[in-house]
């Protein structure tokens, strides 16, 4: 990576820090109280490079990831702005692309997103006008001037005023074929993927031999953790999250514990499952689906940095 | 073929209504062979409305007919029954046969039965399953004859999202994931390279983009063409 890195993020990558990065989800309705007391806590918190606002995350409507993002720059916490290929077209993708530079926010990470039918609008209709791929490669044009787009005599549209981003893609490492899913993230490095943020794991061996077969593949992986609220969470996981696999043993420690110890015993495994991967990776993405206050026990468990 | 499904018959009852004579019209083409709008499927439509039509007390009285295919204006010449005779036609052909019957015959209502779906194999006794999409733009030679428009459920051109499921599909587990399929069959055929290949974006003017799409041979047009002259 020869040009200068763009976000705090990127540079703390580059430096070869373990990098932990959060998430947050814009709230379904206008009270954006509690997006800014999460961000609170985040600020608490030095070790968190960036943090992701998710993009009608499941296909449950909600507020925008760009209106969180900007919130979220707004008090100096850096954003990484989600955008899924789901509900717009390249025409839609590309504009928002263009508003979030000017916003300030540099980090996106590029995803598919989940199917409309998986949410609370499931008459919606489905856009995929790109996939992760062609958006990857969408911001490449955009950063090199030009958009996706010709004039009239089949020329490159010239953009006044470019920009330039840290660009991220995710990965699914513990899916059952696992394979496919290696051929298509070499293809979003290709398509210009400077960083991996992964799908939830809870399976260090499977994440192992994932990270073996991508060995070739030089760019940071941040492996996704997710907070475990209980063993019904888990065990929900396995049955609807493709590509998730929660054992046994940690569902029975979110069975055994007392209800009042629950935090504390997640809090414990995401800090084991942290401190057993950081070693094959660059760093974790944390998903803490509200319980934000946990970010600084679970990195203190983890003894990761 | 296309694939089309009867309309629920409360919907069917809304649309007849008003009318006192309908004619049932099915179609020999694709609707016959699904087994949903053909002639024997018209016979029994009739005769469920009469029913309908009894029980509710309407004044209404369904007879039925069909033809070779409602697409065509040829096979209207074959009709036994006169449209204009009636205060509806329902049709039980695709939205096609609907449409083409209704310029064929503009002072007629012509009625949908059916809601039109996809273009189907029959894939099993009973079954048929979507496997195109019309989309204008064949990639199958690339994708080891497993089409990512038709099976992929968010018509995905680089390969598989993280949606899949043991071998389904996030949107249904009775779906199979179509990326899984072309992954499995260019594996078998060695040719991995072509998932590989960095696809470029699909053109949609190919695609109901652009509009009406047209399929028009200049021969045969302007053979017509000379013959008027």
């Amino acid at each position: 990576m020869s040009s200068e890195p763009v976000s705090t993020f990127q540079r703390d990558l580059e430096a070869g820090k373990f990098v932990v990065t959060a998430e947050i989800g814009p709230p379904k309705g206008t009270n954006i109280a509690p997006v800014i007391h999460e961000a609170e806590e985040f600020l608490k918190s030095e070790q968190i490079s960036a943090v992701n606002v998710t993009d009608i995350q499941t296909a449950v409507m909600r507020g925008s990831s760009m209106v969180g993002a900007k919130l979220l720059h707004d008090v100096g916490i850096e954003p990484v702005l989600q955008m899924v290929t789901r509900d717009r077209n390249r025409l839609a993708l590309q504009s928002d692309l263009l508003a979030a530079y000017i916003f300030g926010i540099r980090n996106v990470l590029c995803l598919t997103g989940d199917h409309t039918t998986m949410g609370d609008h499931p008459e919606a209709m489905p856009v995929y006008d790109l996939d992760s791929v062609s958006l990857l490669e969408a911001i490449g044009k955009l950063e090199g001037g030009t958009d996706l787009g010709k004039d009239m005599k089949g020329n490159a549209n010239e953009l006044d005023g470019v920009p330039k981003f840290f660009k991220g893609c995710c990965v699914t490492p513990c899916a059952d074929e696992v394979d496919p899913q290696v051929i298509k993230l070499e293809k979003k490095v290709e398509a210009g993927a400077q960083f991996v943020q992964t799908q939830a794991v809870y399976e260090p061996k499977a994440f192992e031999t994932f990270m073996k077969k991508v060995e070739h593949i030089d760019v940071p992986i941040l492996v996704g953790i997710v907070m475990l609220k209980n063993a019904g969470m888990g065990k929900y996981m396995n049955r609807g999250v493709p590509g998730v696999v929660v054992p046994d043993d940690i569902i029975q420690r979110l069975t055994d514990c007392e209800k009042e110890d629950r935090q504390k015993v997640s809090i414990e495994i995401c800090g084991e499952l942290i401190a057993s991967m950081k070693d094959m990776c660059q760093g974790a993405h944390l998903m803490t689906l509200g319980w934000d206050h946990c970010v600084p026990d679970i990195i203190k468990a983890a003894g990761a940095v | 073929m296309i694939v089309a499904e009867r309309k629920p018959m409360d919907e069917i009852l809304e649309m007849v209504a008003g009318c006192k004579k309908v004619l049932v019209l099915g179609c020999g083409g694709c609707v016959t062979v699904c087994l949903t709008g053909g002639e024997r499927q018209a016979e029994m439509l009739a005769s469920q409305l009469n029913l309908a039509a009894k029980a509710k007390g309407l004044q209404l009285e369904a007879t039925f007919d069909s033809i070779t295919r409602q697409c065509e204006k040829e096979f209207f010449d074959n009709l036994s029954e006169t449209p204009g005779d009636y205060d509806a036609v329902l049709s039980i052909a695709c939205g096609a046969g609907v449409q083409f019957m209704t310029e064929v015959y503009p002072k007629t209502p012509i009625l949908p039965g059916m809601n039109t779906t996809h273009l189907a194999s029959n894939v099993e006794q009973g079954v048929w399953e979507e496997y195109c999409r019309g989309c204008g733009d064949c990639v199958l030679a690339w994708t080891g004859g497993v089409c990512p428009v038709a099976k992929c459920s968010k018509s995905l051109i680089n390969g598989t999202c993280g949606g899949t499921d043991n071998g389904k599909c996030e949107v249904n587990p009775d779906m199979a994931c179509g990326w899984l399929k072309i992954y499995e069959r260019l594996n078998d055929l060695g040719r991995l390279d072509e998932y590989r290949k960095m696809r470029a974006t699909r053109d949609h003017r190919k695609d109901r983009g652009n509009g009406v799409r047209r399929l028009v041979l200049a021969e045969m047009t302007e053979d017509e063409e000379a013959g008027n002259e």
